[in-house]
């Protein structure tokens, strides 16, 4: 790889240089970098690069296997795909925010040590967070500062438990490692908080829907899918993931049935996906471990272009909440198909989403995990219904809400343009577009078989049928405005509370231990550091002065004189003589005495 | 950039059509019934579908299955997750402008 460079300094470069460009230079900038990226990725051979020492660390920056590759190859497409979808805007702090986010999830996956992989898993979290904030709303601002609390909390635990796991003799190679001992559990749940698991995960939903239009395409691709491939390589093969992971594909879906907010449904909804790659990560088996590779290449593809979709809703009319949409198809036609063509990626045959979470259900089955392939095929009808059905039928086909717009601008189009492309190309030509790449590439699936095609198409069409006859029998749940409580609660609720209590019981502490220390013994040690000398030497002095037969008003003049020279050090030669002689004999004195 | 239909019943989109709609709908049940018959011949005919369990050899499983975990799932949501977890829209909301007036 000599020729290439490290992807994620391509995309922080460019990143950093957005904000100096102006016009139209900008948007052709923004544009350039991901291509300089997708050029750079076609020069990439596997091996191991760009390495170098830091305090007795090898920091590995660029190792490139099929496992890396394959995230790469997505990673740089979406980089590209999301720039574009935003790029009409031209503002800086989004596109320097989708390249930064780009460019560390690059890295997260081309590092070839921990060290180095935490760097750039922190900075995600910065990506994310300029995502966030780019909506430029009150409550996109507190969404942000949620954000970023989690996930520096995730980022100190991963750090922890990376500490503790180097300190008792493991290495800081990233490779599989064992779920043993403190240091192995915290990373895990470090990057658990990422992957988003159940009641830590709660952060995805919270945030997610308060993101800007275009960077929320960013956050559905990089934060998750970045965690799965470290999970993948990490703890391949842990049961207990089987089970987070069937968690993951059922619980979210209930809330999606009932959110409102077609983004958080679609949020909700990719959570269940990405139970899928966790569940194909917990089987451990090579068969499932190609699922999840493959199901986080095709899962980015049909998300990208469901968040897209309803993006460009929201970037046409401020509205993403299905009591204020319907009947968008009469002014958004377009999208409205590229919608239904992300609804159709998630596992119909032709599009990408058929072709890879079979391998997954494939294992289970194989593997005799009844429980996981039951709730797998349950989940696969149910985000088929919401992110598919539920969204396309809320936003563009609903009863008429009345309002009118512009279809989508033209960039947009193209960006969901190329990705329902790939989702075709993906999903109808496996062999040539996406199983090559896979990890093990010798493990070979054939996903267009009679028997599974048809059988998807039932189930398809039988997810179809429940919805419209619970739509019509008016069984389906009203959307209605509404807050659904979710595990977010814990930290929106408490920590408010907990924070005032902070506040009430150190603050008050604070105040005495200030009056105390500030108000008392500050004052009078700085009344003994400026004058108490100048006491003592007219304490001393008052009984001589008696002695000698000073009458009060004399020793009163001679304590005034005295205190005044104590006090700034201006005794006559004679005096200070004196004293450096009284001094000396002390001195002398205590030498004598020492031994 | 968006405006108000003054009067949304006057548009005439595909969808508004009754007999669209129910154009629509007969084409989805014809596919429904399609497809159990072809699962029906399947299972006449003694087709292997090489199943990874015994269930999936079932005429008709995928679309029970479909039908009822769909359905199943709504209602779950609706009837046991929605009074558990619903709130007024402003839940969180309220809590942060108390928090500024207290601030």
């Amino acid at each position: 790889m000599p020729d290439s460079l490290p992807p994620a300094s391509i995309y922080f470069l460019g990143a950093i240089l957005i904000p100096f460009f102006r016009g139209q230079a900008r948007q052709v900038f923004a544009l350039l970098v991901p291509l300089v990226g997708f050029a750079n990725y076609f020069t990439i051979d596997k091996g191991i690069d760009w390495t170098f020492e830091l305090l007795d660390f090898e920091l590995i920056l660029g190792r490139a296997d099929a496992w890396s590759l394959i995230f790469l190859n997505i990673f740089t497409i979406l980089s590209f795909v999301g720039i574009l979808y935003i790029v009409r805007d031209n503002k800086a702090l989004d596109l320097s925010a989708g390249l930064l986010y780009a460019g560390s999830a690059m890295g997260v996956v081309m590092a070839g040590d921990l060290v180095s992989m935490f760097f750039f898993w922190e900075m995600l979290t910065l990506g994310a967070v300029m995502c966030i904030v780019a909506r430029n709303t009150e409550s996109s601002g507190r969404a942000a500062y949620r954000y970023l609390l989690v996930h520096v909390l995730g980022g100190v635990l991963l750090l922890a438990g990376l500490a503790i796991h180097i300190a008792s003799g493991g290495s800081t190679a990233f490779d599989e490692i064992e779920l043993a001992g403190p240091g192995a559990w915290l990373m895990f749940i470090g990057f658990g908080i990422n992957c988003a698991w159940p009641v830590i995960g709660s952060w995805l939903t919270d945030t997610y829907p308060e993101a800007s239009y275009g960077g929320l395409i960013f956050m559905a691709t990089y934060t998750t899918k970045a965690a799965i491939y470290v999970l993948a390589r990490t703890f391949p093969g842990e049961e207990v993931l089987l089970w987070i992971g069937l968690i993951m594909v059922t619980l979210p879906l209930l809330y999606a049935a009932i959110e409102n907010d077609l983004r958080r449904v679609l949020a909700y909804c990719l959570i269940n996906q990405v139970g899928f790659m966790v569940v194909g990560i917990g089987l451990g088996k090579e068969l499932s471990l190609n699922g999840t590779a493959a199901h986080a290449y095709c899962h980015i593809l049909y998300k990208a272009l469901l968040f897209m979709a309803v993006g460009s809703v929201l970037y046409r009319t401020g509205k993403s909440k299905a009591t204020e949409l319907g009947g968008l198809y009469k002014s958004m036609p377009v999208t409205a198909l590229f919608c239904c063509i992300g609804a159709l990626s998630t596992s119909a045959p032709l599009f990408c989403g058929f072709v890879s979470k079979s391998l997954i259900m494939s294992t289970a089955a194989k593997e005799g995990e009844f429980l996981i392939w039951a709730a797998l095929l349950f989940a696969s009808a149910g985000v088929f219904l919401l992110a598919g059905l539920k969204v396309l039928f809320f936003a563009f086909f609903s009863k008429d809400s009345g309002t009118r717009c512009e279809e989508a601008p033209p960039n947009q189009l193209l960006a969901m343009g190329i990705v329902a492309v790939l989702s075709l190309l993906v999903g109808s030509f496996p062999d040539t577009f996406l199983y090559p790449m896979l990890p093990f590439a010798e493990v070979t699936y054939e996903p267009y078989t009679v028997a599974h095609v048809t059988d998807q198409i039932t189930l398809l069409l039988f997810s179809g049928l429940a919805f419209t006859l619970l739509i019509r029998s008016g069984f389906y749940p009203a959307v209605i405005r509404s807050t659904n409580l979710d595990f977010d609660v814990l930290y929106r609720k408490t920590s408010p509370k907990i924070y005032s209590v902070c506040d009430k019981a150190l603050n008050r502490f604070n105040e005495s231990a200030g009056k105390f220390f500030i108000g008392k013994v500050a004052r009078g040690a700085s009344n003994f550091f400026s004058s108490g000398v100048s006491r003592i030497a007219c304490h001393i002095m008052t009984p001589l002065w008696k002695l000698q037969g000073h009458g009060e008003q004399q020793i009163e003049e001679e304590r005034h004189v005295l205190f005044k020279r104590a006090k700034y050090g201006a005794f006559p030669i004679g005096v200070t003589a004196l004293f450096s002689v009284v001094l000396l004999g002390l001195l002398a004195v205590v030498f004598l005495l020492r031994d | 950039m968006t405006q108000k239909n003054p009067n949304p019943t006057d548009s005439t989109g595909w969808f508004d059509r009754t007999e669209n709609v129910r154009k629509v709908l007969t084409g989805l049940f014809i596919a429904c019934t399609l497809v159990v018959l072809i699962d029906v011949v399947f299972w006449i005919t003694g087709f292997d579908k090489h199943p990874y369990l015994k269930w999936q050899q079932w005429p008709g499983f995928q679309a029970v299955y479909g039908f009822v975990s769909c359905a199943a799932l709504v209602m779950a949501s609706n009837y046991v997750l929605r009074p558990l977890v619903k709130r007024n829209q402003d839940f969180y909301e309220s809590d942060s402008k108390e928090g500024e007036n207290d601030a």
